[in-house]
């Protein structure tokens, strides 16, 4: 728009727009939701060269990670970043703006899908290549990194239906009854939460005039009225429903063991983790005085979650309904991050959303090659897959002391943060409910380690008899499927030995969310320099 | 007029709510094409509903010379229109192909994902 023909000659540019080019090393911030967005289009229209979709994808997404990498280590240095669309000043145009936090998941977001992509390779038929499987993968991640990186509210509710869009498409790829079951579900209530978010935009707009986002940091907390606690409360009911935090948590254990294994992968890792992260941002960072207001409310639904997921983990006989109902258990956790709401607690949050996307992906990833081995999720036919694939029954128990918090594993750290969080402010029933949530988690996924991997048969066979169900994973099976599913158990033990950089990069995420005048000062800088 | 609307909006989120709340699928597409329209109504609102000129700035001037309607919450409408169009058409044709598979129109018939006879847990371990 700038310096098109037809701007007049004499017109006072200075007060609506940012003159002169954007640095080329600000475009980092763009990169990461722009390459797998012109990746997801160009596959979409290479759809008749099914050879194609799979190297392109992994392309696209090696750069994407790149890309994130580069903001990452940018925002690590120098505090949040902001550029904005149209060259137009803030809050007038699009902010994109990238904080520690923001730039922090979504760097693991394009890690996942990289694994995620190299584990397709195992099972995904030319058929569901032509109907645009990668692309919707690209797709779903551009979202998340979208929702991740956007400084603007609308944008935010905008990112979420390219989100939904993409997942909707990702979980009805193939079309078997079941999946149409589980869309249905999940997409009327998923459908319905953007919907709530979408009220609370409108009511908060009305309310500062503004969606900017460090421009509503600005102007929210000197509201007086009481209404803003009303958008406060509606913003949580939104995010917690995207979230799947008790008691609005029913589509996620009904639709997520439907797709692909892979796609339930990606669905576990990433989308309810935006939810969190929008949570974090409005009740921390843009209406930080509707926390004290929703403090009870976050603690009693953070404490039902934590304690009713894994016990509904414990009730399931489909191997990845459980695992369905353990994401819903890490969701607990951030909540009680979210409670507390102090550094530390944040500072956990952000540690814990990290290990939980992780270990949630490797773990549908494992359990999809159990299926593959077993022919079923059912635990009560599955048993004997330590003898047939000691292996993958190595993977298995690694990743359930991760998300169940033992240590040294990974999951260990972010629950001990949570603790000590919990500790210093003097919640120490919500550190019960934290620390009983381990132990029944613990419980159910030993059990499902139990029946599919220790026992040698299915349900009531003799313990000599093998269980001729199982078939061997096929050679493409071991390279595609066991080597990036091995590749991310490995880094996360890695990561759970080492925990300093999780504990640095949580630490710093956490300041940023506690240091609003630097997330502004990055949007409106570039006012004050224009000014002077 | 914005009491008049605020009415207005309150009657579409009930019809919507209502709908919302059967077991009966179509129904239920209604109240969701119902509350889309109610929040669009609602961020129309919500921008104050002036008797104001179009947002044109007269040539030669750079700025409008006299109060201007809001044109925020009306792009903001339009965008909102869009998405919800193309996700309740998304989520008729999936109704649709779910009648045909699971001859279901009812939530409580619809049990495939989530067996209703599904059975006990193992007791083993």
């Amino acid at each position: 728009m700038a310096g098109s023909a037809s701007t007049p000659k004499n017109l006072d540019l200075p007060p609506a727009m940012i003159e002169g080019v954007t640095s080329v090393a600000d475009w980092v911030i763009v990169w990461p939701i722009a390459l797998p967005m012109l990746g997801a289009a160009v596959l979409l229209m290479a759809r008749k060269r099914p050879e194609w979709q799979a190297p392109f994808a992994f392309v696209i997404l090696l750069a994407t990670l790149v890309a994130n990498f580069m903001l990452y280590m940018r925002v690590q240095a120098e505090g949040p970043l902001t550029m904005t669309m149209g060259n137009w000043l803030p809050p007038y145009g699009i902010s994109l703006t990238a904080d520690a936090l923001s730039a922090l998941f979504s760097l693991v977001s394009a890690f996942i899908l990289l694994i995620v992509v190299l584990f397709v390779q195992s099972e995904v038929e030319t058929r569901e290549n032509k109907y645009g499987y990668h692309s919707l993968l690209l797709l779903l991640l551009t979202g998340v990194s979208g929702g991740f990186l956007t400084g603007d509210l609308f944008n935010l509710y905008v990112w979420f239906e390219v989100m939904l869009i993409a997942s909707f498409g990702l979980l009805i790829i193939g079309g078997r009854k079941i999946q149409l079951d589980g869309a249905v579900k999940y997409g009327f209530l998923n459908f319905l939460a953007t919907t709530f978010f979408l009220i609370a935009i409108g009511f908060l707009y009305g309310l500062v005039g503004t969606l900017n986002m460090a421009d509503i940091a600005l102007k929210a907390p000197q509201v007086e009225s009481g209404a803003i606690y009303a958008v406060a409360a509606l913003f949580f009911l939104a995010f917690a429903m995207k979230g799947a935090a008790f008691p609005l948590n029913a589509w996620l254990p009904a639709s997520y063991h439907a797709p692909d294994p892979a796609v339930s992968a990606v669905f576990a890792g990433l989308l309810t983790k935006v939810g969190v992260y929008a949570l974090v941002r409005t009740h921390l960072l843009l209406i930080p005085q509707s926390h004290a207001q929703l403090q009870l409310v976050m603690e009693v639904v953070a404490a039902f979650t934590l304690i009713l997921a894994p016990l509904g983990a414990m009730a399931q006989t489909n191997a990845r309904r459980a695992l369905g109902f353990l994401v819903v258990g890490g969701i607990g956790a951030m909540l009680a991050g979210l409670a507390i709401g102090s550094p530390t607690g944040v500072f956990g949050l952000a540690a814990y959303a990290v290990n939980s996307m992780l270990v949630m992906t490797a773990l549908y990833l494992v359990v999809g090659l159990v299926e593959r081995m077993g022919g079923t999720s059912d635990i009560r036919k599955l048993g004997g897959l330590y003898r047939a694939n000691s292996w993958l029954s190595i993977l298995f128990i690694v990743l359930v002391f991760a998300v169940a918090g033992l240590p040294p594993f990974l999951g260990f750290w972010p629950k001990m943060i949570l603790v000590q969080a919990g500790v210093e402010v003097g919640n120490f029933w919500l550190v019960a409910f934290i620390l009983l949530n381990s132990i029944l988690t613990s419980i159910a996924g030993t059990r499902l380690w139990a029946h599919i991997f220790w026992r040698d048969g299915r349900e009531g066979a003799n313990s000599e008899q093998i269980n001729e169900r199982i078939r061997p994973l096929t050679t493409r099976a071991k390279v595609w499927g066991l080597l990036p599913a091995g590749a991310l158990v490995a880094f996360i033990v890695v990561a759970g030995l080492v925990p300093q950089p999780l504990f640095k990069a949580g630490a710093t995420a956490a300041f940023a969310i506690y240091e609003p005048a630097e997330y502004v000062g990055s949007v409106f800088g570039s006012l004050s320099a224009a000014e002077e | 007029m914005e009491i008049a609307l605020s009415f207005l909006i309150g009657l579409f989120f009930t019809v919507a709510i209502y709908l919302l709340l059967s077991r009966s699928l179509i129904r239920m597409l209604l109240g969701i094409a119902i509350i889309g329209n109610g929040v669009n109504l609602l961020i129309f609102t919500i921008g104050r509903v002036t008797r104001e000129v179009p947002p044109i700035v007269p040539s030669g001037e750079y700025a409008p010379l006299e109060t201007i309607a809001n044109p925020l919450p009306q792009a903001l409408i339009l965008t909102a229109i869009v998405i919800g169009f193309s996700l309740f058409a998304f989520l008729l044709v999936l109704t649709y192909r779910a009648y045909q598979e699971l001859d279901a129109d009812n939530t409580d018939t619809m049990r495939v994902a989530e067996p209703e006879d599904s059975p006990r847990p193992p007791l083993s371990y």
